[in-house]
């Protein structure tokens, strides 16, 4: 048994001891327990050092808002920092180690900063740090990084899974405490679809750490009835370990389902964690309360605890904090905890009540009550020893190994507040209350402000059967369980004047009283100024036991009412959520999906390099044995193709279908250049516009029929195209007759380019097809057929060879892919890559991505003369302003090294030979680049102020990036048969 | 935020790509003031603290633009239409 395990009651399984280490010590728990109250029941009171002074420190609460105990916890990989011993459910072999702290945890180095306090008040970084700048960076930064910070991240990927989820409801009740089930209980009665949640592992709240009574029964027992039944009805769902952490609008919720913390390894194709997303459409916010400390000096030492955590780890956990316990209390809750650790046979050796008259005396009991006094100091190096208690200003030091203290309790109303909601301070509880709620949201209980058992029990029947009616489900009669009325009365008091000592408002951040006090001093008294001079509340606890404490502090200080000092902001998530949750599934090669072309398959087989363009993976080059490098591949793979015939996937590229009786006139106003005069059986190069008069993208657009057009647009604007033209049809030109349908994915397109392209082709194509250059011209379109499978034959060329676009339906990609292989082996037939598509359209002068690059007009890139000045279309106004059509415009040129050996880089600025390099000097810059083997030099893109007037002239081609400064030459940009005898060949 | 999309119901912002101002007019592109009508018409947009009409596409849904009218100080939504109908819900 361990040293503080008392030996009866409690709801752990003492038939299932659990072994488990902290620091390197093996000790043992039970199923049931938490890894705070398996170190309370092993009389482990030490379990880190503080963020900033270094000081040590215990466990404070027995829950979510813990700001103390802050543990490593598991290791290796799946080591998870600055994790609350308090929520983290013991399992067999758990290993957790305390943080902050070196060489060890009793002696640590660090310490030396709570005796240099004075030099480290609030502020001190924005004070000492300022001078001189440039030490900033090189000194004082990674000197504060290695001090300050808590827990280290475990520096390797972690290995587990996260995912994410939804889940729709009526009634979302948020915390499964007496008020929680109720409402659940009520609204499920109805016949509401219910999702309770609550972060325990277990059902019940407080009802689980005190000794109530409910319908003459243990509340626990209630609690456990009331689970059974809930879990009986068909439309209720009980999530446990599972957090509500955000509402967001419209009635979504955020929670955070531990699946898997507490066990060594989540089960095979399980997540560890589950981040839910939950529509509801009314909720219940029953998240209870959290109890509030009193500021005196060294209240931070371990073996001081909140009262009510005092409760649990003895009445839930059946763990004594101490032997022997004085309470130090401000209202009648601190009573319970005396009267409780006295029935496990804890000695209480004092009750302090700041009170004049509390209500009760326990001296019957023989337990010494000290009216109208407070706690001012407490002794001992590493935990209590003693405290002092000052009564009628006389000191009388008392000897005990651990305080219960409570300052009152907080309402967590956190989530009223996500959307902007205020809390508004109630007087007769001296706490903040919930404010205006967010749409679709009721409150109970303890987080209402109604602090007793009776109260919780009523106003979570009563909200839970509002919600229900407001969902359209009849009023459920449900009979109010029988509690006694506990009291709940309390006389504020905030901090204890007469410390000496440090006096800890915000036990995770170090932020004392005579912080708050010298931020008041200096002029930070707004409290949204007194968190961030301070760093009150800024810690991963987000102040839940520090905040309300704090600002009545500032308000004692400053001489205003506490309404007047008002709150900061609460925000969530409520409890850190880890990033893995956040990132879900969605994380390395699943970060976004990944589309395959209809060849994957067969390009794959091949061995081929694959690119990501956009959400696709497309082929990049296909390497063949012998070939030294990437260049060496795409350029046998471009003189092939120009020698011969190759074949391209361009399946990718986006294509719409464009019918209706309107659907030429539509064309012409959602593109520069005209289509209603485009013969049915032709196809058309395409430039659209965006509104301000700059290209937005290029495509070519083929006439199938009189009212029947198909648009195929770039890769990387497929998606954005669609919505554009979606948006014109809809939004612009409602009035026109035309449908429009994405048919991207239905259709797989091969390029087949170069001079013997027809006599594969012609071997593809059913015979009665005639693909001779009268029947099928350059820009020609048919509807064909290719070994019986209806098929769509354009003549279209991105390289300047004669070449085609043959479209099949996306299951015969494979097998189209395959035909054209067989059927150009005797040619030589290669396939090419995006890098080959790339070098011949550069070659070619075509402008591509790089170019269309949303800064550039028309007229910049050479393509003036197909924005029709005989119609209007988007963007024909705006690209007439006269800024854009000035001679100095950037304009569209080809460059080639001076040096035929030099390499081109795009990105490299032009500057005129000889000029330094200074944004004044810039003239322009290269867009893309390429190494021609055709020519046997690279050869680019680019756009440069006065373009094509300036052919012949030499410019510096500067790339400081990559060291790269040389002399180029300004060119035509179409490089290789400028003529464009080969297209019609 | 959640959009009662006319067509598909109610679903979740992810969907849907915002625009901005639904009550701005194409202008005539042939009247004599036009190049001062297309710069307010590209540019200049109101900023409303309050209601706001404005334009929600639907794309990983029925692909429709619609016009919501939101309120920008609490995000509530109080109608919803198809912009192709021309404000018919």
């Amino acid at each position: 048994m361990s040293s503080h395990r008392l030996t009866s009651g409690g709801l752990i399984n003492r038939a299932q001891p659990l072994s488990f280490s902290f620091d390197g010590q093996a000790y043992s728990g039970f199923a049931g327990d938490t890894l705070a109250s398996a170190l309370v029941a092993n009389g482990v009171k030490l379990i880190g050092r503080s963020f900033k002074y270094h000081r040590p420190r215990g466990i404070l609460t027995s829950g979510s808002e813990e700001p103390n105990a802050l543990v490593e916890l598991r290791t290796g990989a799946r080591g998870e920092p600055n994790t609350r011993a308090t929520t983290a459910e013991l399992y067999d072999g758990l290993v957790a180690a305390s943080q902050n702290r070196w060489p060890s945890l009793a002696f640590d180095v660090g310490a030396i900063n709570d005796k240099l306090a004075r030099f480290l008040p609030a502020g001190f970084y924005y004070k000492t740090f300022m001078w001189p700048a440039k030490f900033w960076e090189a000194v004082y930064e990674p000197l504060i990084r290695r001090a300050a910070g808590l827990g280290r991240a475990a520096g390797a990927e972690d290995p587990d899974h996260y995912e994410k989820a939804f889940a729709h409801c009526d009634v979302l009740v948020i915390g499964a405490g007496p008020a929680g089930l109720m409402a659940a209980l009520a609204a499920g009665r109805a016949g509401a679809r219910v999702i309770l949640a609550d972060e325990d592992f277990r059902v019940g709240g407080r009802l689980l750490s005190e000794r109530y009574e409910i319908d003459g029964k243990p509340a626990a027992e209630w609690a456990a009835q009331a689970e059974a039944e809930l879990e009986a009805l068909p439309d209720v769902r009980i999530m446990r370990r599972t957090t509500v952490t955000s509402v967001f609008d419209h009635r979504q919720y955020a929670a955070l389902q531990r699946v898997n913390d507490h066990v060594a390894l989540p089960p095979e194709h399980e997540p560890r964690q589950r981040r839910w997303k939950i529509v509801a459409k009314r909720a219940v916010l029953a998240a209870g309360a959290h109890e509030r400390m009193i500021a005196f000096g060294n209240n931070d030492r371990p073996g001081v605890m909140l009262a009510s955590a005092v409760r649990t780890y003895v009445n839930r956990y059946a763990a004594a904090p101490a032997r022997r316990i004085a309470v130090f209390t401000n209202n009648d809750d601190g009573w319970r905890t005396a009267a409780d650790a006295h029935a496990a046979g804890i000695e209480i050796v004092a009750v302090v009540d700041s009170r004049a008259e509390p209500p009760g005396d326990f001296s019957a009991l023989g337990i010494k009550t000290i009216k109208g006094a407070q706690v001012s100091h407490v002794h001992g190096p590493l935990a209590v020893d003693a405290i002092d208690v000052v009564q009628h200003g006389r000191t009388t030091k008392i000897e005990c190994n651990a305080l219960a203290v409570s300052g009152g309790w907080n309402p967590a109303l956190h989530l009223t507040c996500h959307l902007g909601g205020k809390p508004v301070w109630t007087e007769e509880i001296a706490a903040f209350t919930p404010g205006a709620l967010p749409p679709g949201m009721h409150v109970a209980g303890s987080a209402n402000g109604a602090l007793t058992l009776g109260q919780c029990l009523t106003g979570g029947m009563a909200a839970g059967a509002m919600a229900a009616v407001k969902c359209g489900y009849p009023m459920a009669t449900i009979a109010l369980p029988r509690a006694n009325e506990e009291p709940a009365e309390i006389a504020p008091l905030w901090h204890v004047k007469e410390s000496r000592a440090k006096a800890f408002v915000d036990f995770q951040n170090d932020v004392t009283v005579s912080d708050i006090a010298l931020a008041d001093r200096e002029g930070f008294s707004a409290v949204e100024h007194l968190k961030r001079y301070t760093t009150l509340g800024m810690a991963t606890d987000q102040g839940k036991i520090a905040n309300v404490s704090g600002l009545a502090i500032l308000a004692e200080l400053s001489g205003r009412s506490i309404p007047e000092v008002g709150t900061t902001s609460y925000r969530p998530p409520y409890v850190p959520v880890s990033i893995g949750a956040i990132a879900g599934h969605h994380r390395g090669r699943d970060f976004r999906p990944i589309r395959l072309t209809p060849s994957h398959q067969w390009a794959t087989e091949q061995g081929a390099a694959f690119i990501e363009s956009g959400a696709w993976l497309r082929a990049q080059y296909y390497p063949r044995a012998g070939e030294k490098d990437w260049l060496d591949t795409v350029n046998r793979e471009v003189t092939t193709t120009r020698g011969s015939v190759g074949v391209c996937d361009v399946s990718t590229f986006g294509k719409i279908e464009i019918e209706g009786a309107d659907a030429a006139v539509f064309l012409d106003r959602v593109c520069a250049n005209t289509f209603s005069t485009l013969a049915v059986g032709k196809a058309r190069y395409a430039l659209l516009l965006r509104e301000d008069g700059f290209v937005q993208d290029d495509g070519t657009v083929a006439r199938l029929a009189p009212e029947r057009f198909v648009m195929m647009s770039t890769t990387a604007n497929a998606v954005r195209t669609m919505q554009h033209l979606e948006f014109c049809h809809q939004v612009l030109w409602p009035s026109l007759d035309v449908q429009l349908a994405s048919v991207s994915e239905q259709w797989a397109q091969f390029a087949i380019a170069g001079p013997r392209s027809r006599d594969v082709l012609r071997k593809l194509i059913d015979e009665k097809h005639d693909v001779a250059d009268k029947t099928l011209p350059h820009l020609g379109a048919r509807e064909v057929a290719a070994g019986g499978i209806g098929a769509r034959l354009y003549r279209l060329s991105f390289s300047g060879e004669l070449a085609y676009e043959l479209a099949v339906p996306a299951r015969y990609g494979d097998a189209l892919i395959r035909a054209m292989m067989a059927a150009g082996e005797e040619f030589g037939i290669t396939p090419y890559g995006t890098e080959a598509l790339g070098v011949m359209r550069v070659e070619k002068g075509h402008v591509s991505g790089n170019e269309i690059n949303g800064q550039l007009t028309a007229r910049d890139l050479g393509l003036a003369r197909l924005v029709s000045a005989k119609k209007d279309c988007i963007g024909r106004v705006m690209a007439q302003r006269p800024a854009l059509l000035t001679e100095e415009r950037p304009a569209l040129a080809g460059f080639r090294p001076v040096d035929r050996r030099a390499r081109l880089r795009a990105g490299a600025h032009f500057l005129p030979v000889g000029a330094v390099a200074t944004i004044g000097n810039d003239q322009g810059y290269m867009t893309s680049v390429a190494f021609s083997p055709m020519l046997g030099h690279w050869v680019g893109l680019g756009v440069i102020a006065y373009g094509r007037q300036r052919i012949g002239e030499r410019v510096r081609a500067y790339d400081p990036v990559r060291n790269g400064d040389i002399e180029v030459e300004i060119c035509n940009p179409v490089f290789f048969d400028a003529e464009g005898a080969r297209l019609h060949a | 935020m959640r959009i009662p999309c006319s067509f598909c119901g109610p679903r979740g912002n992810e969907e849907f790509t915002y625009l901005g101002d639904a009550t701005v007019r194409r202008p005539d592109p042939a009247a004599p003031n036009a190049m001062q009508a297309f710069h307010d018409y590209v540019y200049l947009r109101e900023n409303p603290s309050g209601l706001h009409q404005e334009l929600w596409f639907h794309g990983s849904g029925c692909r429709s633009w619609l016009i919501v009218t939101r309120n920008t100080r609490t995000h509530e939504i109080s109608d919803v239409k198809f912009a192709l109908r021309g404000g018919e819900a």
